[in-house]
């Protein structure tokens, strides 16, 4: 590290956790409590192994890390695994001992280990096949038979095991129980006989299953919508970004003969530190699902009917020519690129377009971007994290996991502000829970116990901010992260809006225009006020939280105007649809929820005829005299660079790769708070929590056959002495009514919810609870009557 | 199938009271579990794995480990017949051929009454005693096959009940710690000071 400033000997300050040693002869520089095998990993020496994660624990389960260093009665053999690196330490990896002892090592593990390597889908990307090439004796000396087990058994429905090719090194054991918090499968049968088991016809149902299938260093885990589908030598991969929701974990999108056949997880320090959640591991299969649109479809009497891209280009900008001023309106753009949300917006600004929202109702106002901006980083390192956010567990999970194991090292202390038990709750400082509504109360509880102001004034706080309960306003949460930011020094907040690029697409011009938010939107187009609605990959009927609402609106617009990948709720009422790429169809940028820019890469050809929206766009623009004088994305990147304050200075196509740039786009408009009174309770005996579940009739999720069956259906669930007074049976029917209407949900006793509560997932097949939400209602209360 | 009977439960608590971590308890909960059902029913390990907060895959995993946890029932008597070298030099497959004649079962099965198991098993420690067996992990010494005889018509008349319990009792006499023999249950975390009979001499 040399720096162009005056260099005084006197300020060199010696850093006391630095460490001197040699490997190989060559001196290393390491960090005290460091294992030797990272600090190798810094050399060109490779020192081979299966059971060493640099994101997990050491175990030394697999002694294939032997090397040799230097003691005081001479040379001796440890794992580099679990050595410390010492000042002085001089390493041996390639002497003849250290071989013989790795030589040694493949020996007895390839001694039961199967060679099915030819059908194996490990075969090719193998460390134990590769290891055996490079490190192994070449032959073995083993003539017995080898162990046999039940060839592939499912553990869940999405990894297979094959326990004949394990070689017990502990690495998915570890994941799930030190990363994921899952301990589903373990160790069973410990001795001659050890293998890795569920409890039994329990599947692996975790979150994270997938991952235990990249990091298996064998083929013994597979992964049900990989298996026998490609040899790795076959396949083309991009690193790219994962776009299923807003943390932005890096991705390896794996294709062969342009079809998206796997994504693997990358490393990313700042953000996913090698981690996928099931549901963005798998839901390539709805990029490649036969329902996909793949022609534009035109409104006639007989339905929808397809159409060529001019024919339906000129309608839509004859609709679009025709609209009364001011009266067309943009929902949607956060499920596409920065770019495709810049041109919609050029194209908006052009038309003149007021009425915009990226959001549908379901997130917080884009001035939560107002407040100082932490990282999950920062989040992860902070004194005190409050959590004023949705199950992170279920809508964020890699952030999930990041929290979870800052707060398992005892990092930072998580103070949780909810309505019900959620994944971090068995991980938070202090859990307040409080009913819908009175946040403020709770919040200012907690500003004034001795014991917070103490654990509030011990560093830095970050503040998580989402909407944690789809059936309440989301102003309320506003007013108590306003209340905390203005009250706790250091403060920061990292708000969680969960759609895969609302930030961006907000920061980039599809935030609202003064009041006219989604809710405005579909009021106004309920209202005749709408000549044309688009909707930029946008399904108001099944993510706005107010069923009535949506579909008062989409009844009201006079056109709709679809761009989808899908024919979905909503889109099935446009007049017209636009076949959309979806993602690894086309290249760009996305923004994470910090502010993170970093790029998305084509990996196959867009679907049949289905083009970007930022093309879209352009070519709309084009045909109404509004030459947005754009030919390609560079143009859109340059532009951006140029124009939009917080991306000057990005260069797009080198910083934006691996952990890409911050960028912070100030909000358009200061916040305004409104710091109701808790609303009281009615008559009616349960207040309501709407809230997403991972799983749930998402079209990515629904589209992927390998997830949709994991969703868990529509149910309302109370405290199981709740149940008891409505005198229900778990899993009977129930009538959950509002003031006005009513639904029939099966009704579960869970201890996760508070006395007086209810909670209903959101958007999962079956009755919808959207029908008793109303966006103008602060809070939702309900009745349950038992009608078994 | 059963979880835990609500006695059971009780002593449960008490037990997982006297370790800093619940989940310590893991294996003498299993035993109270085996002496409750004779075995160890998936109910047992799902009710045990709520009791001390762990998954009922980890509780799976470390009963397995232990050969004398079992997930299937067994007799009510669990004969283990030595077949190590002292007792083999001395006649222990003898005596394994002729129980297996006498009980019409091969080793590893039950009797079709539930009263027997058969069981193969290594060294007992008591080699000066060839041959001898356990039932229910009670001693029998220098066993002809006449004697086995014996023993298994005094099982089958329940003359032995006073000194063989049912399999998966694991003692006749319950364990209670009188509450100042105790030392205490501190948490490993909390211990601060080098042990007594260090002398100072070295700190944690």
């Amino acid at each position: 590290m040399s720096t162009t400033e005056s260099h005084n000997e006197a300020e060199i300050v010696v850093d006391p956790n630095a460490v001197s040693m040699t490997i190989n002869g060559k001196t290393v520089q390491a960090r005290k409590g460091e294992w030797i095998i990272a600090a190798a990993d810094r050399t060109e020496d490779f020192i081979p192994r299966f059971c060493y994660h640099p994101r997990m624990e050491s175990v030394g389960m697999c002694r294939q890390c032997l090397v040799e260093v230097e003691g005081p009665r001479g040379p001796m053999m440890v794992v580099s695994c679990m050595t410390p690196v010492a000042e002085g330490q001089v390493v041996r990896t390639d002497t003849d001992i250290v071989k013989r002892a790795q030589e040694g090592m493949i020996e007895l593990l390839l001694a039961n280990h199967p060679l099915d390597c030819p059908v194996c889908d490990k075969g090719g990307e193998c460390p134990l096949q590769d290891q055996a090439f490079s490190h192994g004796p070449g032959e073995s000396r083993y003539v017995e038979e080898k162990r046999h087990y039940e060839k592939p058994i499912p553990i869940s429905g999405l990894v297979f095991l094959d326990r004949e090719r394990c070689i017990l090194c502990d690495r998915c054991t570890r994941f799930a129980d030190e990363v994921a918090g899952d301990p589903l499968i373990t160790f069973t049968h410990r001795g001659n006989n050890t293998q890795v088991m569920t409890f039994p016809d329990e599947p692996f149902a975790s979150y994270f299953s997938g991952n235990t299938v990249q990091i298996c260093p064998v083929g013994a885990l597979t992964a049900e919508p990989y298996r026998f589908k490609a040899r790795p030598w076959d396949l083309q991969q991009q690193e790219s970004t994962c776009t299923t929701c807003s943390v932005g974990c890096r991705t390896v999108v794996q294709s062969s003969r342009d079809e998206i056949l796997r994504y693997q997880g990358v490393d990313s320090d700042p953000v996913n530190w090698g981690w996928l959640c099931d549901r963005g591991r798998f839901n390539f299969q709805s990029t490649n699902s036969p329902n996909r649109l793949s022609t534009p479809l035109i409104k006639t009497e007989s339905g929808l009917v397809s159409a060529s891209w001019t024919v339906a280009l000129d309608e839509t900008a004859r609709v679009l020519r025709h609209a009364q001023p001011g009266s067309i309106a943009i929902l949607g753009g956060a499920r596409g690129t920065n770019e495709d949300a810049w041109a919609w917006a050029q194209l908006a600004d052009a038309l003149g377009v007021d009425m915009r929202d990226a959001q549908l109702d379901d997130g917080l106002p884009a001035e939560i971007f107002g407040y100082p901006n932490a990282t999950i980083d920062d989040a992860c390192s902070a004194a005190t994290v409050i959590l004023l956010a949705p199950d992170l567990k279920e809508e964020l999970p890699v952030l999930y996991l990041r929290l979870r194991g800052a707060a398992e090292k005892k990092k930072i202390r998580i103070i949780e502000i909810t309505t019900h038990d959620s994944g971090l709750t068995r991980y938070a400082w202090k859990s307040l829970q409080h009913e819908p509504g009175h946040q403020a109360e709770t919040v200012q509880q907690m500003l004034s116990t001795p014991e917070m102001q103490e654990q509030l004034g011990r560093g830095s706080v970050v503040v998580v901010a989402g909407r944690s309960n789809l059936a309440e306003a989301a102003h309320h949460t506003m007013a108590v992260v306003d209340t905390i930011a203005t009250t706790v020094s250091q403060v920061s907040v990292l708000p969680v809006l969960r759609r895969a690029n609302v930030r961006g697409a907000l920061s980039l011009g599809l935030a609202p225009r003064g009041t006219s938010d989604a809710a405005a939107i579909l009021e106004a187009s309920a209202n005749g006020k709408v000549d044309c609605l688009i909707l930029l990959g946008a399904d108001p009927l099944s993510d706005v939280p107010d069923a009535d609402l949506a579909r008062r609106g989409i009844a009201g617009a006079r056109h709709i105007i679809a761009i989808d990948t899908f024919l979905n709720n909503s889109s099935a009422h446009a007049d017209i649809v636009l076949p959309a790429a979806a993602y690894g169809e086309k290249d760009g940028t996305t923004t994470n929820l910090e502010g993170r820019v970093t790029n998305v890469a084509q990996s196959i050809t867009p679907h049949a005829t289905s083009r970007p929206d930022w093309m879209i766009a352009v070519e709309l623009a084009a045909l109404l005299d509004h030459d947005l004088d754009i030919l390609t994305l560079q143009d859109i990147q340059t532009r951006i660079t140029q124009t939009v304050g917080g991306f000057d200075g990005l260069s797009v196509s080198v910083a934006v790769r691996k952990n890409g740039v911050l960028v912070s786009v100030p909000p358009i408009s200061p916040l305004q708070v409104h710091h109701d009174a808790a609303v009281k309770r009615n008559a009616y005996e349960f207040r309501l929590v709407v809230a997403r579940k991972l799983y749930d009739e998402a079209i990515g999720t629904a589209m992927s056959q390998s997830l949709a069956a994991l969703a868990p259906g529509a149910g309302v669930f109370v405290h199981p002495h709740d149940l008891e007074r409505v005198g229900a049976k778990d899993g009977s029917s129930v009538r959950v009514s509002n003031t006005t209407r009513s639904v029939i949900l099966p009704v579960h006793a869970s201890m996760t919810v508070a006395r007086g509560t209810a909670f209903v997932p959101f958007n999962q097949k079956g009755v919808d609870i959207r029908e008793l939400l109303e966006a103008t209602n602060g809070v939702t209360d309900v009745q349950i009557a038992n009608i078994s | 199938m059963s979880r835990l009977t609500d006695a059971h439960v009780a002593l449960a608590k008490e037990i997982i009271g006297r370790y800093p971590r619940p989940k310590s308890a893991l294996v003498p909960l299993l035993h109270l579990a085996q002496e409750q059902d004779g075995y160890i029913t998936r109910d047992a390990m799902v009710h045990i794995g709520e009791l001390v907060g762990v998954t009922s895959a980890e509780v799976y995993g470390t009963a397995t480990f232990y050969e004398m946890f079992k997930f299937e029932p067994v007799g009510k008597y669990v004969v283990n017949i030595c077949g190590t070298m002292s007792c083999a030099l001395m006649g222990s497959e003898e005596l394994m051929h002729h129980a297996e004649q006498r009980l019409g079962i091969k080793a590893g099965g039950t009797t079709p009454d539930g009263m027997f198991t058969l069981e193969h098993a290594e060294c007992q420690a008591a080699c000066t005693e060839a041959p001898c067996l356990q039932v229910n992990y009670r001693y029998r010494y220098r066993l002809t096959p006449a004697d086995l005889d014996e023993l298994i018509d005094d099982l089958s008349a329940e003359r032995l009940t006073h000194e063989i319990p049912p399999h998966g009792t694991v003692a006749k006499v319950r364990q209670h710690i009188a509450s100042h023999r105790g030392v205490g249950v501190v948490a490993p975390e909390l211990v601060t000071e080098s042990p007594a009979w260090l002398n100072g001499k070295a700190a944690l």
